[in-house]
This record gives C-alpha cells, sequence and structure tokens, in this order.
C-alpha cells in the first residue's frame, strides 16, 4: 500500500506533461543533447565532405585496394610494394603490436624488479632504483629514443667489421643477427609443444592448488613450470626428427643474409620505451606494496613466513589492487608512445599510414585510421585490465 | 609532432566555411597585403635560412617574385616552413596561398588533391648517394643495400620500382625528419642515401661532415619537375603565379638582370618592351601593375641570377646548370611568351 501522507490517501493524479516534472526535465535534456551532438556531428561530416568536394579533392577508402608501390624495413608478414596500401596498413599495425605487447611484458617485469629494490632493506639497492626512477622519469622519451638510436648506429661497426659474439651471433649497426630455425616441420613442432606448454601450467597449477588445499602439501609449481616450458618444445623438436641444420647469417655484399634479424630501430625503440615506462611503473609498484598495511607483515612473519613469500605471498596480491588500475594507464602510455618511432624510422602504424597518406594525399582517411588504431588497441588494453582489475578485487561478503 | 600539424591542417579542412569562388584567392591575397608562402624551410638553396636567419633558395626568390608583381614589393611574403607531409593540406586549407616547396608536378596532384601546378622552376631526378669507401660506382651494384630515405614524397615510390624494374632487393629505414636520416646515412647505418640529386648536393655540401667522401651514383631514377603549386578555383591567381615564373626566365632569354633592368627600359625589342611594361597590355591582363615584371627583374632577378645564386656556382651546392639551362643552350627551360 502507498503511503497515505504522500498524496493524501487518494489515488495519484493522472500524470500530466509538466516543466515542473523531473521526469519530463530529464527526457527534454537528454533528448536536446542528443539533437545537438547529432547536429554538429552531422554539420561537421558533410561540411568535410562540401569543402572536399569543391576543392576536387577525392574522398573514401578506395585507396586502400590500390597498389602501395613503397617498400617497409621490417615486417611479420610478407610485404612489397606490390601490395595494396591496405596490406602496408595491416604491417603497420601489426607492428605496432609487436612493440606494445613485447614493451609491455618486459616493461613490467623490469618495473617490478624496480618497484620493489626500492623497497629493499639494502641502502645501496635501494638508492640505484631510485636514481633509476628519478632519472628515467625526467628526461623525455623522444630525447631517449634519439640517444638509444644514436648509440647503436654509432658505436657498433658496419656490417663488414661486425663483431661475431659467438658463432652464428653478428653485432653490427644493421641490427643483431642470429641464426635462425630453417623451414622445417620440427620447428612447428616445438613452437605447438611451447604452446600446450601454458595450457599444462595452467592444468597444473590449479591441480596444485586443489592438492594444497586438500592435503597440505605445496607441489613446486615454478620449477614443474620451467620443465615444462623447456621440455615440450624440446620433444616437438625430437618428435620431428631432431634437426641441426640452422639458417646461419653469413655476410653477403653489403649486409648479411639469412638467419633473424634485430633491427636497431626495434632495438632502440623497445629499450627506450621499456626503461622509460619501467621507471613509472617502478613507482606504481612501489606505492602499491606500501598500501598494504604493515601488519599484514608482521602476521605473516608472525606465521614463519619468510621476507620473500610474504612478499609473493601475502603483499603482492593486496596490492595488486592498487597497482592495476594506474598500471593500465601505464599500458596505454606505452602504446601510445610507440607512435614517436617515426623518429627513429621503425615502421609502425603511424609511420606507414604517413607515406600512405602522402602518396594517396587523403590525410583525413589517414588519420582515421590512425585514430581508429590507437583507439581499438587501447580499448582492447583497457577492457582486458578492467576485466583482470574486477577478478583480482577484494571479494566482500 | 609533425603528425599533429598535419591533423591540425586537416581539421582546417573540417571547420572552415563553405565556399570559395573564382578570384577569390587573387582578391583575398591583394586584401591582406602580402602573399603567404608554404617553402622547405630546410632544404639549402631551395629555401632554408641563411647565416642572417632570412630565408634564402630558389623556391623563395619565386615567393619574392610573385610578391614583387602582385605589391611591387618583393618582401611582402610570409613565410611557412612546411614537412613533406603538411605541405598538400596546408595548401587545400588555405594556410598558405602559394607552395613553392620543391614540389614535383604528377598526375595524383594535379587531378586528385585539389591542386595545380603552375611552373616548373627546377627539373629534378632522383638519385643515390654513397660513401666512396663503398667502392660502388652504380646504382645496379646496389641489390641487397639498406637504403635511408624520406617519408611521404615521391622518393620511396620511385626507390621501390627502380629496385623491382633491376631485379633488385633492398631495405628501407624510412626517419621522418631530414637531420635524423641524414645522421642515419652518415653514421653508417644506411649504405646509401636517396632523394632529389639537388637535395643530395644540398645535404653533402650542407650537413656532411667531408663532402669528398660520398658520391652521387651517375644514375638518375626519376623525372622531378619541381614547381610552384596552388589551390584549384581560382585561375586568376594561377595565371599570376604562372606567368611571373615565365617573366624570370623570359627575361634571362632577352638578357635583362636586375643590373640592366633600368637601361633596358630603353630598349627597342618590342618583346623587351611587353615584358618591361614599356609597351602596356600584359599588366592590365593578369590584373597587375604594368610594372610587374620589372619590379620582378629589379627586386629579385631573372631565372638566371637566381640559379646561380642559390644553387648554381655561386653558392654551396655548386650544380650546374644541366637540363636547367635556357633552351637555346640545350637545356629545358622555356618560357612562354609574353604577349
Amino acid at each position: 500500500m502507498a503511503d497515505p501522507r504522500v498524496n493524501g490517501g487518494q489515488s495519484a493524479p493522472p500524470r500530466r506533461l509538466s516543466w515542473n516534472d523531473p521526469d519530463v526535465r530529464s527526457v527534454v535534456y537528454q533528448v536536446v543533447a542528443v539533437a545537438l551532438v547529432g547536429i554538429v556531428g552531422w554539420f561537421l561530416v558533410s561540411n568535410t565532405l562540401h569543402n572536399l568536394s569543391t576543392r576536387n579533392i577525392s574522398t573514401g577508402f578506395d585507396f586502400l585496394s590500390r597498389e602501395s608501390g613503397f617498400a617497409i624495413g621490417e615486417s611479420p608478414i610478407a610485404f612489397g610494394p606490390e601490395n595494396t596500401y591496405a596490406r602496408a596498413i595491416l604491417v603497420g599495425i601489426l607492428n605496432t603490436i609487436r612493440i606494445a605487447v613485447i614493451g609491455v611484458i618486459l616493461a613490467t617485469i623490469l618495473g617490478t624488479i624496480i618497484g620493489i629494490a626500492r623497497l629493499s632493506k639494502n641502502w645501496l639497492v635501494a638508492k640505484i632504483a631510485m636514481i633509476y626512477v628519478e632519472v628515467i622519469r625526467n628526461v623525455p622519451l623522444l630525447l631517449q629514443l634519439f640517444f638509444w638510436y644514436a648509440l647503436i648506429t654509432e658505436t657498433l661497426p658496419g656490417p663488414r667489421q661486425a663483431i661475431n659474439v659467438m658463432p652464428g651471433v653478428f653485432m653490427s649497426n644493421r641490427g643483431i643477427k642470429v641464426p635462425a630455425p630453417t623451414e622445417h616441420f620440427a620447428f612447428d613442432l616445438a613452437a605447438i609443444g611451447f604452446m600446450l606448454a601454458f595450457v599444462l601450467i595452467f592444468i597444473m597449477v590449479n591441480l596444485a592448488k586443489k592438492r594444497q588445499d586438500a592435503t597440505g602439501k605445496a607441489f613446486p609449481v615454478y620449477r614443474g613450470g620451467l620443465a615444462l616450458l623447456i621440455g615440450m618444445p624440446l620433444l616437438g623438436w625430437l618428435i620431428g626428427g631432431a634437426p641441426w641444420e640452422l639458417d646461419v647469417p653469413k655476410l653477403q655484399g653489403f649486409n648479411f643474409v639469412g638467419g633473424a634479424t634485430l633491427t636497431p630501430e626495434f632495438a632502440a625503440l623497445l629499450f627506450g620505451l621499456v626503461l622509460y615506462t619501467a621507471g613509472f611503473i617502478a613507482e606504481v609498484v612501489r606505492s602499491g606494496i606500501q598500501a598494504v598495511n604493515y601488519g599484514q607483515w608482521e602476521a605473516a612473519s608472525a606465521l614463519g613466513l619468510s621476507r620473500s613469500q610474504t612478499l609473493r605471498l601475502i603483499v603482492l596480491p593486496q596490492s595488486l589492487r592498487v597497482i592495476i588500475p594506474p598500471m593500465t594507464s601505464q599500458y596505454l602510455n606505452l602504446t601510445k608512445n610507440s607512435s614517436l618511432a617515426v623518429a627513429i624510422g621503425y615502421p609502425d602504424i603511424v609511420s606507414i599510414a604517413n607515406t600512405t597518406l602522402n602518396q594517396t594525399g587523403q590525410a583525413i582517411e589517414g588519420i582515421m585510421i590512425i585514430m581508429a588504431v590507437y583507439l581499438s588497441i587501447s580499448l582492447s588494453i583497457s577492457l582486458f585490465m578492467n576485466w583482470y582489475n574486477k577478478h583480482i578485487a577484494l571479494v566482500e561478503r | 609532432m609533425k603528425l599533429l600539424a598535419t591533423a591540425a591542417a586537416a581539421a582546417a579542412l573540417v571547420f572552415v566555411a563553405q565556399g570559395a569562388q573564382a578570384g577569390a584567392t587573387f582578391d583575398a591575397i591583394k586584401a591582406k597585403g602580402f602573399v603567404q608562402c608554404g617553402m622547405n624551410g630546410g632544404v639549402g638553396g631551395f629555401g632554408a635560412p641563411d647565416a642572417k636567419g632570412e630565408m634564402k633558395g630558389i623556391d623563395v626568390d619565386l615567393c619574392r617574385a610573385v610578391a614583387a608583381a602582385m605589391f611591387g614589393d618583393a618582401n611582402k611574403v610570409k613565410h611557412t616552413p612546411l614537412t613533406a607531409q603538411q605541405r598538400f593540406t596546408a595548401l587545400q586549407s588555405g594556410e598558405v596561398d602559394l607552395l613553392a616547396r620543391n614540389t614535383t608536378q604528377t598526375l595524383t596532384r594535379d587531378a586528385s588533391l585539389g591542386l595545380i601546378g603552375a611552373g616548373v622552376n627546377y627539373y629534378d631526378g632522383q638519385g643515390f648517394m654513397v660513401t666512396k669507401k663503398l667502392g660502388v660506382k652504380s646504382a645496379k651494384e646496389l641489390n641487397g643495400a639498406t637504403v635511408c630515405v624520406q617519408p611521404g614524397t615521391t622518393t620511396e615510390l620511385n626507390l621501390a620500382d627502380y629496385f623491382r624494374a633491376n631485379k633488385m632487393t633492398f631495405k628501407p629505414v624510412v626517419i621522418e625528419k631530414l637531420d635524423e636520416v641524414v645522421g642515419a646515412y652518415a653514421s653508417g647505418r644506411c649504405d646509401v642515401y636517396t632523394t632529389d640529386i639537388s637535395g643530395l648536393a644540398s645535404t653533402r655540401a650542407t650537413q656532411l661532415p667531408n663532402a669528398d667522401d660520398h658520391i652521387i651514383l651517375p644514375e638518375v631514377i626519376s623525372k622531378e619537375p619541381l614547381g610552384p603549386l596552388v589551390r584549384q578555383g581560382d585561375d586568376t591567381w594561377l595565371v599570376v603565379v604562372r606567368w611571373t615564373l615565365n617573366a624570370m626566365i623570359e627575361a634571362e632569354e632577352y638578357g635583362i638582370t636586375s643590373a640592366n633592368v633600368d637601361e633596358m627600359l630603353k630598349s627597342d625589342n618590342p618583346n623587351i618592351k611587353r615584358i618591361l611594361g614599356v609597351t602596356p597590355g600584359g599588366g592590365k591582363a593578369l590584373g597587375l601593375d604594368e610594372k610587374w615584371a620589372y619590379n620582378i627583374i629589379k627586386q629579385v632577378g631573372n631565372y638566371g641570377e637566381s640559379f646561380e645564386r642559390n644553387v648554381g656556382k655561386g653558392s654551396a651546392l655548386k650544380l650546374d646548370r644541366g637540363v636547367n639551362a635556357l633552351w637555346t643552350n640545350g637545356g629545358l627551360m622555356y618560357a612562354w611568351p609574353i604577349r
């Protein structure tokens, strides 16, 4: 029953459209807001199209299917001048994703180590970590990229005088050349084994947890995981007939042929991004650890856990709640900062889209592609990190 | 970043009010009293600041000549240094009135960018520069080479075409800023640096520590007719730019220089009389003062003077006239008659 005091015990009067009705007002405001956004959007689009057509500038994405006509220095997939612009842009996207994924993984590992080192009881370790963070954070990233690029190209010798680090490995200003596996069934099997190892580790960790819950006995998951990571690819290689032929780089003409290459551009960009972002991640990790109540440390040591066990089992899991949101920002920063690649010649999406928009003259389309790519990558990272954040959040009862 | 500027110029296309009538550009320039000229800020000989910070170059001279024709004063120019990527968007959006930035005239640029070429002020071609100690004598020996190249030009396209046509492979290293790409070449990251031959000569003379260590290979792998561009839609303005260039070349052909132009006013040659406005008509047809060409020659000089002082023997680049000689001397510089 309705509370009789609200409307004097009578049934509610029929609703009328009145400005005094907050529901009506909010609907009107929302309609107006949506209409305004729509009108501004329509104006921008139609105005642009009109301007472009009066200036005889062709528009649209038809150019994507035309032959690109330019070459790309490094590409995870086969690419040549005879391929289309669409494929060139795909190469750019893959190159950006490649640097972002490897960069995020390495920056997280390095940043966590440095963050923990800053809290070390060892004075020297703590101070070195602090100096690292302060120096790296306060020098602009672009300068650091130029520094690493110049360091690699200026200090290493030319390919004909390359440093032979160990048999088959050459360092020169053309990059680091390493032997690569030849096309062979066994190496495919090894790759499959490597991926299978991850699945097995996942199963093993779950089983070990169940066993510990049931019996209290711990299972050496780290050693087991390592054994799987090495053993499974090895097994695949052995099943494939254990071939020994490797594609060893050798000097021919101007440069090395064969083998795999870590180019100076990729290396400089990776160094720069990882070292720079690690400085920020270190601070995020440090603040996360310090946010955990000191009582947790004391309680853990009262239970007889060692310092490293306390950190690994008690403190880090709790600090993750504090760490993950700012960490997401750092991952996004690293991804977006990778666009500085254009300054040192790594063919990322910005570099390739720039060439494309210049050869075709379609600047608006080119910039829209760049924006869409970064938006998609960044939103994917955000979505994943938000999911992970929920996953590790405290379950309140 | 460069990208930001490109994006801003593109945004200008999104936001600027609609409408551009014939004559609008010409009238707007007359009204504001100066020519906004997009040019290269960093290639010596074409457009770069000198020791005093003044812009100098063959393209800068062309801009000054247009200002002299429009206003009778070659100094009524404002320069906007543009990167290769910004240049077309800057012209399309109206940020600059005239683009004189060692830009190659191509079909795509004429037909699909809403721009139109107004002539050629330097016939160039793409070439390769290598260090002498590499021991290479011909571009045909460059199979497998690593090539440093700047993006945003026809250069990347020509490079790929040349290697494809000769069934050779190469690795490009594409760096946006000229200083950085030259630095990468100088440090040995690349075997080869490629751009237009005038650009190679400019880099060798002004940016590399020891010019004699580098050679420009004999092969010219492309045709690069460099010249000024304007927006489509204002033919009055197009004609002014085109005839400014023609007047400079025509003046050289008839021996009119900045030094003797006043004497030439007394010449009996009907062509010279028409050029200098002694016989009136030309200026009025262009919507300019009858002294338009006189002002160009007096204040800027003829084409030959501009060439020698910026890229020729009187400059650091020391380029030969080559194909840029007058047609009467076996070159390609052939001005349309002023009559």
